[in-house]
């Protein structure tokens, strides 16, 4: 049946999806390494490859613009479609804080680090992108029930961030000196804290593809509280 | 109707050395007596593509798609002008052979018309008046020709009953069958689904997009849907003229005329 073609083309939207994950999974990792060895030439990588993710973007919004107006789909091939189109976007802008990361490694100013700072933000990063990993799983298996799992471990980066918040407080008050650095600590912390807030909306799109239901996870108010 | 500009036209170049074309129009024009239905138009057809046309009623897409392979000669009245190009020969030509032509490019008509016979004896007649007589080499050809046309696996069991007593689907896609036991290169398609079920409608367009790798398939539609989901090419056709011709997935993202714009989506008028 035509449904074949139309299967083809749905297929191939997922594979293109699950790339751009990894690629966006790769500039996270990369972004926060390069942050704490102060490697400017990964940082630099990061940065280019981010013009990749960008096009990925446009080629599958492109793309699924084309399936609906060609094939018009309903129901859940429909949502499989939207959801692809809005969780591409979210993965853009978590490749976007990737950036913001490297371009914080390249303008790094203060020279007095902080090892125990760093140490919990490389803890964080292992978190988050654990949490991106399993987050593309569980799109590729349509599994709502991890998603809402995964959209659950959000509260463990959030504190993450309210821990790494504090120290670079109580540093700056101890030591004037490493204000600068830690202030780029905080910024750090904040990109991987709003990378955390993206799996979440892609565990939203999980469950509306499966549900059709448009449902917020960990709303922000409770978020607001941390600090 | 006419508050489109007809001279606003965009139709697509497919003879830049980039495409394989396997058959052309140039100016055509086709009359019924002193009305002129068609005004003119020229189209390439890419090979082992699927092209649609596409267009209100009375547009002239079928008459334009029945001149093709001549169908519109038995009409009395009717004048046709302009070359059809198949293979560097003029179709339209008077030197050719129609029924040598046919071969070449067939048809497939909007109902069902098999004859009043088995599905095996469907199959074969045409290559049997043409002097195929060998038994292997007949049921080979019924064989081949139901499973391009997706039907063998229904039928296999029973070819010798009536065509008769299949299902409009089915029968539409024994004529199929049958329209390329003939071994065609072209097949022309007139509304081949219009009558037919969504569920025969979705068998069918799977058979056509099976066919392409194949053969060169041009397809009258009114289903706009259709057309967006089987065509490589579409071409709009408006009272008579070819306003646009691009690829499909152009036609109905962005066109590039207001007519087509407003057809394909539903504000036409």
């Amino acid at each position: 049946m035509f449904r074949r073609n139309f299967e083809d083309e749905l297929n191939d939207l997922h594979v293109r999806f699950s790339e751009m994950g990894m690629m966006v999974n790769e500039a996270i990792y990369k972004s926060v390494n390069a942050f704490i060895n102060h490697d400017k030439t990964l940082a630099k990588e990061v940065i280019e490859a981010d013009e990749r993710i960008n096009q990925r973007e446009v080629d599958l919004e492109k793309r699924s613009f084309e399936m609906i107006a060609l094939q018009q789909p309903v129901t859940g091939d429909l949502r499989m479609i939207v959801t692809v189109m809005k969780a591409s976007s979210d993965l853009e802008r978590m490749g976007d804080h990737a950036v913001s990361i490297a371009k914080s490694t390249i303008r790094v100013k203060g020279n007095v680090r902080v090892p125990e700072i760093e140490q919990v933000l490389a803890e964080m990063s292992t978190k988050v992108k654990q949490m991106v990993e399993e987050i593309l799983d569980a799109y590729v298996k349509a599994d709502m029930k991890r998603a809402k799992e995964i959209a659950a471990e959000d509260k463990n980066v959030d504190a993450y961030s309210d821990r790494i918040y504090k120290m670079c407080l109580s540093q700056m008050q101890e030591n004037p000196d490493t204000i600068v650095g830690s202030m780029d600590y905080m910024l750090v912390d904040s990109y991987l804290e709003r990378i955390g807030d993206y799996v979440t909306n892609i565990c939203e799109w999980i469950i509306y593809l499966e549900t059709g239901k448009l449902v917020e996870l960990n709303s922000n108010v409770e978020e607001d509280n941390i600090f | 109707m006419e508050k489109y500009d007809r001279s606003d036209r965009y139709l697509k170049q497919l003879d830049d050395g980039q495409h394989e074309i396997a058959l052309a129009t140039k100016d055509l024009h086709v009359s019924y007596g002193e009305k002129e239905a068609i005004h003119g138009v020229s189209l390439d057809f890419e090979r082992f593509k699927i092209t649609a046309l596409i267009g209100a009623s009375g547009s002239g897409k079928s008459t334009y798609l029945r001149s093709l392979n001549r169908m519109n000669d038995n009409i009395s009245g009717t004048k046709v002008t302009g070359q059809i190009m198949y293979r560097g020969l003029d179709v339209n030509s008077n030197q050719i052979d129609v029924y040598e032509m046919r071969k070449h490019i067939g048809m497939v008509f909007q109902q069902p018309n098999p004859f009043a016979k088995s599905i095996y004896d469907n199959i074969t007649f045409a290559p049997k008046r043409h002097g195929e007589h060998h038994k292997k080499v007949l049921d080979e050809m019924v064989e081949t020709t139901l499973k391009q046309a997706g039907l063998w696996d229904q039928v296999k069991d029973d070819l010798k009953q009536s065509a008769l007593a299949l299902s409009g689907g089915q029968q539409q896609r024994l004529c199929i069958a049958r329209a390329i036991a003939m071994k065609p290169d072209i097949l022309l398609l007139d509304e081949p689904a219009s009558v037919l079920d969504p569920i025969s409608t979705a068998t069918l367009e799977d058979t056509l997009l099976q066919l392409k790798e194949n053969y060169t398939i041009i397809i009258v539609t009114h289903n706009m849907q259709q057309a967006a989901r089987v065509s490589d090419y579409t071409a709009f056709f408006h009272l008579g003229d070819a306003l646009e011709y691009d690829e499909t997935r152009k036609i109905f993202t962005r066109p590039k005329i207001k007519a087509t714009e407003d057809y394909v989506s539903g504000h036409f008028g």
